[in-house]
Order: structure tokens, then sequence, then C-alpha cells
């Protein structure tokens, strides 16, 4: 498995040299929702609680950004750090509900979800972030403003986030922190009896996970320059997060990744396919009838469905 | 038994009380567990022994009454506090971490003492050890027999080090074998200098075990004794009679 | 008005994603009966209900059922899927614009007492209240909804008693799919549709539901009365783009303040 990955990792390196304009930018999308997902992956995967509402934090993080460039001229290499830092108060405010008030399963969900939606009408409403009509970036391509000229870069940026979550993901995974958040995610109380404190874990699980997606959100601003709130705050976009982890394995390590190598190519496909029509949700229905696929035949998701066949492949 | 006399209390009990809507489950129960005694708490099914472990371990909040444990009180506290105090307990109904290895289940429980991974994991490797479980080390949970799950349930509570065990019927479903199993591994536990008390319906299990018996009936205690004290005792074969009455033949 | 249709969302405790996406199929039903064969929607639910039926029988059959033992999560994604493959699906065919069906209806008022009221809008309560008062009478004086409503309370107890408890969350699901298609019909000649539509639909639906209590006809009476006001207060005060947020806003409160004991089972 390790030689595998790394050679797959040699081949990311160099491919930028050899790709057409489209597929890199199939490329640099696949790099970037496997980063979302490895965020949500640390919440929803790992300790179990399911939110289909990740989009708020990549959305105040994009917004966050993206008015501090245009209003106070701070650079989004910093920026995205306070985007992050916001979207982390949003997710504890979140967890603290949540978490406090005891609502598990569907009902967290539910939070979630309402919390992102109530974000994304905010938004809609106000004139000074753009509201409906969104928020535009006018393109300078410095560099120091989060802009490239050669899209080259923003792959290798993509690459780069969804790399170092790994890490970040791999650490907590062997550390007491991942442990306790893999039995919270079995069973709380019984956790809880063996000594975890589930409420402080959890939190802390949230706030990684809505740091990590809202420094996303500053990569999201400044790769597409437009900013509308039904995108970066809606629902859609919350699925696209959720999906990758479910389809590759949640509370995998590699889940986050081999989903978003499964699920872009695919949804690109749909797009295409259904281009003529000018219609934007196939892709939608295409993520619907597999995630229905994956919780009846493959619920661990395609991570540890592939390490067994790797496995009994070698002697 | 190598109990010694006048040892200071583990865990004392005063005046414990809880109400589910209109039924009391528990009334006004006192009662202590000192240094190195194996105690059991018995009662007829539905007496309110799982609601004072329940309320004991942090599960639950009680309605009244103290609880303290070394010396302090621990109403109101989480139940990783009280775990973190050297109160550990089991689930009557089994709750291991189904998708986690034998071994992941033992090693949540030794990071309690243990922030170290791999130390945690040669600590719940030797626990595991003890309890006969270590072949089973690298499967998830899920796939045990219930006598292996008790045991593991038992293992992951000793793993967080306890100066007190509580034991909600850790013997019941098991075959004649399995029991005597979990009574010599219950011995073994005790001799370490771990304090327990337990709640069995082995009749059997809890003569031979325990130095002292509580017998709780609708949330009371009617009696306490030594095991053959208990046994002769006429309020208690009146409980279980009683019970039986009401029920047509007892349950157990 | 909402009353009515809230009644029926909350008798049945069958709550999910696919819920207001199953409303908005329902009204789509009820569009293309009238458009396509000329059928009054007050005519026509009843097709919709039907259809509906067919639908819910469907997806607990071939896609519940299988994972009803896998953790709760699971089934929470299955739904998912499900509403994202109803939404768009009608997106796929019928496009973003919103529709409105016609009835003759919907164009004569009627003067009761003081109140100027809408005739669409007084029939669709009428058989709304009909259609739940059938649905309490299905589930106290059936042995089949006697089932339901032990199934729902402790499905371990009904087990043991011998009741077939795949056919009647089957039933359930069913009659759940049934009464969110006849709501959806009932409604569609007032209330403009498109198949977005269905986000909004499912959380009015989790708001009642879950303010009412599950399976409490009065519960649902209440629980339906109450959202129905909170949301008509804030489309009077508020912007219409700021309507949503109330709906949002009022499951946020009522996720964190819902009275506690009342869900001490999972959905």
């Amino acid at each position: 498995m390790t030689a595998l990955v790394l050679a797959a990792l040699g081949v990311l390196l160099v491919l930028p040299a050899v790709l057409p304009s489209y597929a890199l930018t199939v490329f640099t999308f696949t790099f970037f929702y496997a980063y979302l997902g490895q965020a949500w992956n640390l919440l929803g995967g790992y300790a179990g609680q399911l939110s289909v509402g990740h989009a708020a934090f990549v959305g105040i993080g994009a917004y966050t950004s993206a008015m501090l460039a245009r209003e106070a001229g701070l650079t989004p290499w910093l920026g995205m750090f306070v985007g992050g830092a916001l979207a982390a108060v949003l997710g504890a405010v979140i967890g603290y509900l949540g978490f406090r008030f005891g609502l598990r399963g569907f009902y967290f969900v539910l939070l979630t979800v309402a919390f992102a939606e109530v974000c994304r009408i905010a938004a809609l409403n106000t004139e000074a972030i753009g509201g409906a009509l969104g928020l535009y970036i006018t393109f300078t391509g410095n560099p120091r403003q989060f802009q490239f000229q050669d899209p080259r870069a923003y792959y290798y940026i993509a690459l780069g986030l969804v790399l170092a979550a790994t890490a970040v993901t791999a650490l907590v995974e062997r550390r007491r922190f991942g442990i306790y958040l893999t039995a919270i995610r079995e069973d709380e109380g019984a956790a809880e009896a063996a000594g975890v404190p589930t409420f402080r874990y959890k939190m802390l699980a949230m706030v990684a996970s809505s740091f990590l997606a809202g420094l996303g959100g500053t990569f999201y601003a400044f790769y597409l320059f437009s900013l509308q709130p039904n995108t970066v705050f809606g629902i859609p976009l919350s699925v696209e997060i959720v999906i990758r982890p479910i389809v590759g394995g949640a509370g995998t390590l590699l889940g986050p990744i081999v989903g978003s190598f499964i699920l872009s190519p695919l949804a690109e496909l749909s797009r295409y396919a259904f281009a003529a029509g000018g219609w934007s949700g196939a892709h939608l229905i295409v993520y619907g009838v597999l995630l229905v696929v994956v919780v009846l035949f493959f619920p661990q998701g395609a991570v540890p469905w592939l390490r067994r066949l790797l496995g009994r492949a070698q002697p | 038994m190598r109990r010694r006399p006048a040892v200071s209390p583990l865990l004392e009990v005063e005046g414990l009380a809880k109400r589910f809507g209109g039924l009391q489950a528990v009334r006004d129960l006192s009662f202590r567990v000192d240094e190195g005694e194996i105690v059991a708490l018995i009662g007829p099914n539905g007496a309110g022994k799982t609601t004072v472990f329940g309320l004991l371990s942090g599960f639950l909040r009680p309605d009244g009454g103290e609880v303290r444990f070394r010396g302090r009180s621990i109403v109101g506290l989480p139940p990783h506090r009280i775990n973190a105090l050297g109160l550990a307990r089991t689930f009557q109904i089994v709750r291991p971490f189904p998708r986690l290895t034998v071994l992941r289940n033992v090693t949540v429980g030794a990071l309690a003492r243990h922030p170290d991974p791999a130390e945690a994991e040669r600590r719940a490797a030797a626990i595991l050890e003890e309890v006969g479980l270590a072949a089973k080390r690298d499967q998830p949970a899920a796939g045990l027999t219930l006598a292996e799950r008790k045991r593991l349930e038992l293992a992951r509570a000793l793993a967080t080090e306890p100066a007190l065990l509580l034991l909600d019927e850790v013997m019941a479903g098991l075959t004649a074998t399995e029991t005597e199993r979990i009574v010599a591994l219950v011995r073994d536990i005790h001799a370490r200098g771990v304090s327990i008390l337990l709640i069995e319906h082995v009749m059997r299990a809890v003569m031979s075990l325990s130095g002292r018996i509580i017998v709780l009936n609708y949330g009371e205690r009617i009696a306490e004794g030594r095991p053959e004290e208990v046994a002769a005792d006429p309020r208690v074969i009146q409980a279980y009679l009683g019970e039986a009455d009401e029920h047509g033949p007892a349950a157990d | 008005m909402a009353v009515g249709l809230t009644l029926i969302f909350g008798v049945m405790r069958v709550v999910n994603f696919a819920h207001g996406d199953m409303m908005v199929w329902g009204m789509y039903l009820a569009w293309l009966l009238a458009t396509r064969l000329g059928l009054d929607p007050y005519v026509g639910f009843v097709v919709c209900a039907a259809a509906l039926f067919l639908l819910g029988l469907a997806v607990q059959r071939g896609l519940v059922e299988p994972i009803l033992d896998a953790p709760h999560e699971m089934q929470i994604l299955l739904m998912l899927g499900v509403a994202l493959v109803l939404e768009n699906a009608a997106l796929l065919i019928f496009g973003p614009e919103p529709q409105r069906v016609r009835s003759p209806l919907t164009l004569s008022t009627l003067w009761l007492g003081p109140l100027f009221v809408d005739v669409a809008r007084l029939v669709t309560f009428a058989v709304a209240v009909v259609l739940a008062a059938a649905l309490s009478l299905f589930l106290f004086r059936t042995d089949l909804g006697r089932a339901i409503r032990a199934a729902a309370d402790n499905t371990y107890g009904a087990l043991v008693i011998g009741v077939d408890v795949r056919r009647v969350y089957m039933v359930a699901f069913g009659i759940g799919a049934a009464c969110v298609g006849a709501a959806g019909a009932l409604t569609a000649p007032f209330l403009p549709f498109q198949p977005s539509f269905g986000l909004s639909a499912s959380v009015t639906s989790f708001n009642i539901v879950i303010i009412g209590g599950m399976g409490s006809l009065l519960g649902a009476f209440v629980g339906g009365l109450l959202v129905s006001v909170a949301e008509s207060l804030g489309a009077v005060f508020l912007s219409s783009s700021l309507k949503e947020l109330v709906s949002f806003s009022l499951l946020i409160a009522i996720l964190l303040l819902r009275p506690a004991g009342l869900f001490g089972r999972r959905p």
C-alpha cells in the first residue's frame, strides 16, 4: 500500500507538465474536494458526528479572506487563517449547542444543515458582502494576493492542502486524540465509561474540522474569483464534501482522497453528458445514486474494500 | 480471602434516591464499600440495581442523596471524571466498540492513565493476556461471542486502573464453565487490590465471591450481611417469592 | 391552512430528508394530471397519493429494509441519497421554473362570516382534516394501525408479541409517502412550486414533527399551529427572502429546546 501511495504521489507531482488545461482544472478540484473531505473526515469519519453543513465553514473562510483582501488589503495568505479561525468559532458554537444539548444522529445533521442555511440566507441578504449578486475578486495575477497566472500553481497548492490535511489526520489517527474519536464514534456512552471526556474531544474534532474547512474557503475564493452565497454556502457544496469520504471510506486516512478520485471524474462526466440541456444538477443525481449504492453494498467505503483486494493479491 | 479489618471506606452512599416518572427506582439507599471488599448487590428484577450503578458512575443524576468516593463527593460529575477518580463500570448489556479491534477496545481504557498510545497498547495487551483474549486481539470486537464480549467489557474497565470496579451481571447468559472462568478472573482482579461491587443473578457465584451482600427490593435495601446471613433472612426469601407470586414462576 | 397539512406530517413518525422531495413529486404529478389529462388537483390527489404510496413502498422495501440493522447514520445517508435523486430528477424533467396547478377553485373566493376566504385553501384544509381523521381512525381502530403504533413505540416488544415488523414498516413508510404526496397535490393549486422547494418543505415538516411530538395528533396540531404562525409572522415582518431564515432559526431553536424525553428514542 505504501509503495503504491508513493508512486501515485510521484506521478501527481510531475503530471502538470503534460496535462491539458481542462484536465488540470479537474485535478485541482479533485484535490481541493479531497482536502475538504479530509477536513470533514476528522469530525464525520473518525468522531462519527455527521455534518451536512460544512459548506458554512468554507463560505465563512472564503468571504472572510476575500473581504479582508478587498477592504483592508490584507494578503489572503494571512486572511486564510483569519477565515479558518472564524469558521472554527462557528464550528465551536454549533458543536457546543449540538453536544451540550445532546443532539445525535439525525438531529445533529439537521442542526448543521440549519446553521449552513442560516449563513447562506444571511449572506444573501447582506449587501455589504455583495448580497445575492455575490462577491467578485479582480484578477491581478499577483502571488502575494493568492493569484497566479499559471493554473499549475493552483494545482500544486490544492495538492499541498490535501497532503497537509492528510498528514495532520495521520498524526491524529495515531495519537490518543484519534483513538478517542473512534471510540466516541463507536459508542459514546461506553467511551465515557472508559474515561474518555467525550464532550471535550467532540468539540476538539469540530473545531479542527471547521478550521481546516475554513482555510479551504480562501482557496475557493481565489481560485474561482467569485463567491455566490447559494454556491459557497449551499447544500450542494456540503454534499460534495460529505460524499467523498463516505464513498472512499469514512474514518480511513485515504478515504477522502480515493473518494474524490472516484467522484470528481464521475461528476465531470455527468456534467458533460448533460451539458447540452444547460442543466446543472446531473452530477447530484449521480451522487444520490452512488450514495445509495455505497450505503447498501459498501457501507465501509472503497478503501477497506480495496485493502482487502490488495491483501488478497499478495501471497 | 486476604481481607484486612478496619480499612478506610472507599465508597459511601447516603440517602440515594432516583425517580423515573411515577416510579421510585431507588429510595433512600445507604451503604458503603470498604477498601479490599467484594460486595454483591442482589435483588429481584426491577429492584433498581442497574439504576444504582448508573447513579454511582455518573450516567444518571440522583434526585437526592450523596455519593462519596475516596472521601470526595462525586454527585454531578460526568462519567469520565468519575472514571478518572478510580471508579470504573461495565454495562449489563455489553457495549464494546464494535468496529475497533479487541486490542484497540482495551487501549481506549488504558489511555485514561497512559496518554502515550504505545504504552497504553502495551498495558492493554497485558490485560488481554490476563483475561484470556490475547488470541483475539486483532479481531474486530463485533465478531466475539457473548462470553468473550463480557470479558472484553471487563478488560476495558480494568484497563482504566480502577480502585473500585462495578460489575453489572458479567456472568449472565454464560455457561457453567464460562462462569467458573469469570469467577476465577474476578478473584484474580480482587487479589491485585481492586475492590469490587457486583450485580449478579448467578447465586452460586455471588455466594462464593462476595464477603458481603446487599439486597435491594423496590429500590430499597431490605437486607445486608454475610452471604449465609442473607440467604437465611426471611425478608429476602419473601422478596424473591413475592415476585414469583406476582409474575408467575420467577424469571431467573 | 397549513394546520391541516401539517396534521398529516405530524402523525407519521417517518421523517427523512426525502420527505419534502416526495411532496414536490406529488405536486408535479398533480400538475401533470392537470395539464395533460385535465384532472382537477382536488380529484387528482388520490392518484398522487397512490403513486407516492407505491414509491414509498419501493423505497422502504428495496433500500431501507436491507439496512434496518445498520448504524443509524447509514439510514440518514441513504435518505440523503434518495432526496438528491428525487430533487434533481425533478429538476431534470420539469426544469427549474416555478409551476402552479390551475384549479377552477383557485379563482373563487367566499365570505365566511367576517373572513374573506379563498375556496381552494378551504377545500385543501377540509380534505386535510378528513385525511388526518381517517388516518387516526386507521391508527387507533384497526389491527394494522395498532401494530404500526406498537412498532413505533417499541420495536422489540412488537416483535415479541408477534407483529410482523417489516411489513408494518413498509405500510407505515408507504402511508407516510402517500400523505406527503396528497399534501403536495392539495397545496399545489395555491403554492407555486419548483424542484428546490423540497428542502424547505422538509424543514417545515421537521419543525412540526419535532415540536408536536411523534405520533401525537394533538401535538401535531399544536406544533403545526405554532410553526405556521411563526412562519407567517416572519413573512409579515421580514422581506420574503428572509422568510426562510425564520424556518431554519425555528428549526435550530426547536432542536435545542425540544422537551426532554420526547425523543428518548430515535426516529
